[in-house]
């Protein structure tokens, strides 16, 4: 029943912790402008505009959309903006993606961002809400608890974590977009950073961007006609469930599997490993990744860190997973879910250029949000469905 | 491009202060009724989708509480718009179009009473030129009503009888804010508040949440004996810049309007989204209403204002008038932004 | 005529919003029995699951809890992590636990700290007991429990 949809076009901003050289307006004009340029058309070829950002605090502008439209031509268009978190980028992507599967249009604009640095992101990610005791400092002292649990659970060694973050960092250095470059990183600078809250060291985790990240969705014949290879969607999904309640399982969320299944099944992806050639993965903390590989089926229950122990998720392995370096390595938390999606798309596209996985035909995104508590995914293809 | 209708909608009290009442809290009674009225439970909801704004709170993250009023096991599939709830009742559409889902649950939520809502609205504007100023959200609409009242456009009667007709119209309805029987003349005898408004040209303050349930027209039927159908719904936004815009029109609404086919058939009742009397008389001339169709017999939104729901409340009215089998045609429009800067309108059939 | 000064890149806008938060009905309940010493969750009729601090609803079946019950002051460790980070505006100096604590009766943790112990032996499985601050202290908050501390006897 649904038509068929294709990302023509890609466009992102290089992230870094502050744009002090652009506005809020010029950062997500600077996306959009790529992702058109990417898909050979004009302002005036697209027919909707689909915003996405996280938290308005993290800018201190409330619903971005009434002031960004003159900047993303939205000015006579049907202008959305959906916010689900840390998944946001990837359900901005989604509804996209719709907009032109339910047939009602023919050529979307989607951009997400955020620009973290015009306001105070630790202030709003973890505000002083009264009759909630403070226990944490950042977002990082909530999911570690889960990590060490993972970590011990399975008997990993402490070097995967500094693994996976020392291979993301090399990764981005083939990004020219990607925020953190450090091209000399390794095992002992990782493992000597500062601890932050145990497992998590300083350099294992995520940055503070501003960036933007936009993408062209055309239908079947828009996408045949575009200059640039498309990106098949083959299928899309995102489920939810409470921040908290009893039996959550924290370690491999409910809401995950059931959105991985659903995004499998809709893209006939049986052997998950077999079959997808690159994952861009939201891994916003280094074990993220391990416990991501388990969740999403890559590998059984407790074999994640040692996929990641034998380089299967390098570049050079079977399954590479954030070859652009992922979150990591570029966190405009609006926008990382989306770069996910985009990322994936340029990999199957044959466009990720220095960071490209040779022969990519079947890409997945993923994003997540909240206390595992959002999560969207799609599946990309060279070759249509 | 199957159809899809609306068979189901809620509406909680409107509150001046929700007192101790959190999202869930106001939420969970409203989904609970509109899931009864229809007869399903969570498992049969195919998308959920829901429409709130965090500053309205002060607290980022709080539409997430809004889940703690569903039940989330198992997990389902969802979505939020940072927008009134009239956009996330687009978006549920666009998905039953897609095929992806049957049947939909939407809510909107907004619990205004615990900041300055006035100031707050002014982080809505361009945060480097316009927000230093800052433009308060009543002073910019009375802006516009001056600039109506000045080209001639309306009186200050018009407005009066907006409000006269809104106060009246509440009082069949038991979730309204504010109801009565005021005449003209003792209206116009009230204090200025913020010139050229008076108090009763503003919105109140109301804290509340409204759901509704659509579905897709493979499943209407076996829930609801006369599902309102989506004939036709657009929205369109303009430009950020007030100074760019004609304040006294708003061709965002008219091109909506015809997208959406208000034209095409009788309307026997409109449900117009004005947070403020003199924006009324606008939407009703960009939408071509004859004078004879009645407008917002609900009260509207002077009569209870839940930001972020009172989209969803406009559609919301509309729907359950056909749904009763009391309207066979009618128009229901969404605003967002200041000034009527971006607006949605729906055309449901029975 | 050219302006021969810097061009302006960004300004500060501060912005200064007043809101007066409520607890919630479910959870100001517990915050006034807090307030005399006492913990108070409530269960989900459908799961009957106790959940401390109560929000009203409990999200695996979407339907308010009302019954309201007593549990007592300890618990059990389900996660924890060390943090090294100081929390802003809290005296607790790092490296402290911020663990996930199963108050006995309760079917879901709530984060609270942990000290009184070396990291070292803080592990999952590890009995905890509440420490209260100075009775007079008391307010309308779960931080009437200053951090949990390991069980005597444990």
């Amino acid at each position: 029943m649904a038509n068929l949809a294709a990302v023509v076009g890609v466009g992102q901003t290089k992230h870094k912790s502050k744009h002090k050289d652009v506005s809020m307006a010029g950062l997500v004009r600077q996306a959009a402008e790529r992702a058109l340029a990417d898909a050979g058309c004009e302002w005036k070829d697209i027919d909707a505009l689909v915003l996405g950002k996280a938290p308005d605090m993290f800018e201190g502008v409330m619903m971005p959309e009434l002031y960004l439209t003159d900047a993303l031509g939205g000015n006579g268009k049907p202008v959305i903006r959906v916010h689900t978190a840390g998944s946001v980028g990837g359900s901005t992507a989604i509804l996209a993606a719709n907009y032109v599967q339910s047939g009602v249009y023919n050529r979307v604009l989607t951009v997400t961002f955020e620009k973290q640095s015009e306001s105070n992101a630790t202030w709003a990610l973890s505000p002083r809400m009264p009759f909630v005791p403070h226990v944490n400092a950042g977002a990082g002292g909530f999911f570690a608890p889960y990590m060490r649990q993972y970590k011990e659970k399975y008997g990993a060694p402490d070097y995967i974590g500094c693994m996976v973050a020392v291979k993301d960092r090399l990764n981005a250095c083939r990004n020219p977009y990607a925020h953190l470059q450090i091209p000399n990183i390794d095992l002992a600078m990782v493992q000597q950073s500062p601890m932050l809250w145990e497992p998590v060291r300083f350099l294992e985790s995520c940055p503070s961007s501003d960036g933007a990240c936009a993408l062209v969705i055309a239908n079947e014949q828009l996408a045949l006609r575009a200059p640039n290879k498309p990106a098949w969607i083959l299928g899309s999904s995102t489920r939810s469930d409470g921040t908290m309640y009893a039996g959550k399982d924290n370690v491999h969320p409910q809401s995950l599997i059931a959105c991985a299944r659903d995004v499998y099944a809709k893209s006939g992806i049986t052997n998950p490993r077999k079959q997808i050639d690159v994952a861009e993965l939201y891994i916003p903390f280094s074990w993220y990744e391990p416990m991501y590989l388990e969740t999403l089926g890559f590998c059984g229950e407790g074999e994640g860190w040692k996929m990641v122990e034998s380089g299967a998720t390098a570049m050079t392995g079977d399954m590479p997973i954030n070859a652009s370096g992922g979150v990591l390595s570029s966190n405009p938390i609006g926008a990382s879910g989306m770069l996910r999606f985009g990322e994936a798309a340029l990999q199957v596209r044959g466009m990720a250029g220095e960071h490209q996985v040779d022969g990519a035909r079947l890409a997945i995104g993923h994003a997540f949000g909240g206390a595992h508590s959002y999560y969207a995914m799609w599946a990309v293809s060279a070759d249509k469905p | 491009m199957r159809d899809a209708a609306i068979i189901g909608y809620a509406q909680g009290p409107q509150y001046r202060y929700a007192g101790a009442a959190n999202e869930s809290e106001l939420i969970m009674p409203v989904v609970r009724r509109v899931m009864e009225q229809v007869g399903v439970g969570q498992q049969d909801i195919d998308f959920t989708c829901s429409g709130s704004c965090d500053y309205l709170q002060g607290a980022a993250f709080a539409f997430v509480e809004g889940l703690s009023a569903l039940a989330t096991v198992p997990p389902i599939k969802e979505s939020h718009v940072e927008m009134d709830a009239a956009w996330a009742v687009y978006e549920a559409l666009i998905k039953i179009w897609t095929g992806e889902a049957d049947l939909c649950l939407v809510y909107g939520f907004g619990k205004s009473s615990p900041g300055e809502l006035r100031t707050v609205m002014a982080l809505q504007l361009d945060p480097y030129y316009h927000v230093p100023l800052w433009p308060d959200a009543i002073s910019l609409a009375a802006l516009q009503a001056r600039a109506m009242l000045d080209s001639g456009a309306i009186s200050e009667r018009d407005m009066a009888e907006v409000v006269a007709r809104s106060r009246a119209n509440a009082r069949a309805n038991p979730n309204a804010q504010l109801k009565g029987n005021p005449g003209i003349e003792e209206l116009l005898a009230e204090p200025g508040f913020v010139s050229p408004l008076r108090r009763h040209d503003c919105p109140p303050i109301t804290d509340g949440a409204s759901a509704m349930i659509v579905a897709s027209a493979d499943v209407a039927a076996r829930y609801c004996k006369r599902p309102a159908w989506v004939r036709g719904i657009d929205h369109r936004m303009e430009t950020g810049i007030l100074g760019a815009r004609d304040l006294t029109r708003s061709p965002s609404t008219r091109i909506a309007g015809e997208k959406a086919g208000v034209a095409r058939g009788k309307v026997d009742l409109a449900e117009l989204h004005a947070p403020f009397s003199h924006q009324e008389i606008i939407l009703r001339r960009e939408l071509g209403l004859a004078d004879a169709v009645p407008v917002n017999l609900s009260g509207g939104a002077l009569a209870g204002n839940t930001m972020m729901a009172a989209g969803l409340d406009r559609i919301g009215f509309v729907a359950e008038r056909i749904i009763n089998g009391k309207a066979d045609r009618g128009v229901a429009h969404a605003t967002s932004g200041p000034c009527l800067q971006q607006n949605l309108v729906a055309v449901l059939e029975a | 005529m050219t302006d021969a000064r810097e061009p302006v890149t960004g300004i500060e806008v501060p912005i200064y919003l007043n809101y007066e938060f409520t607890a919630g009905a479910a959870l100001a309940r517990f915050l006034a029995s807090i307030r005399e010493g006492r913990i108070m969750g409530q269960r989900c009729p459908g799961c009957a699951s106790v959940y401390v601090p109560p929000r009203g609803s409990c999200s695996r079946c979407g339907i308010p809890t009302e019954e309201e019950v007593e549990v007592k002051d300890t618990g059990v460790i389900e996660a924890f992590t060390i943090v090294h980070i100081p929390i802003p505006g809290n005296p607790i100096k790092p490296p402290f636990i911020a663990a996930s604590i199963l108050l006995d009766g309760t079917d879901m943790a709530c984060l609270h700290l942990v000290s009184e112990v070396p990291t070292e032996q803080v592990h999952v499985g590890m009995r905890v007991q509440a420490v209260w601050r100075p009775r007079e202290e008391w307010d309308y908050t779960f931080e009437n429990i200053a951090w949990f501390k390991p069980a005597e006897g444990a």
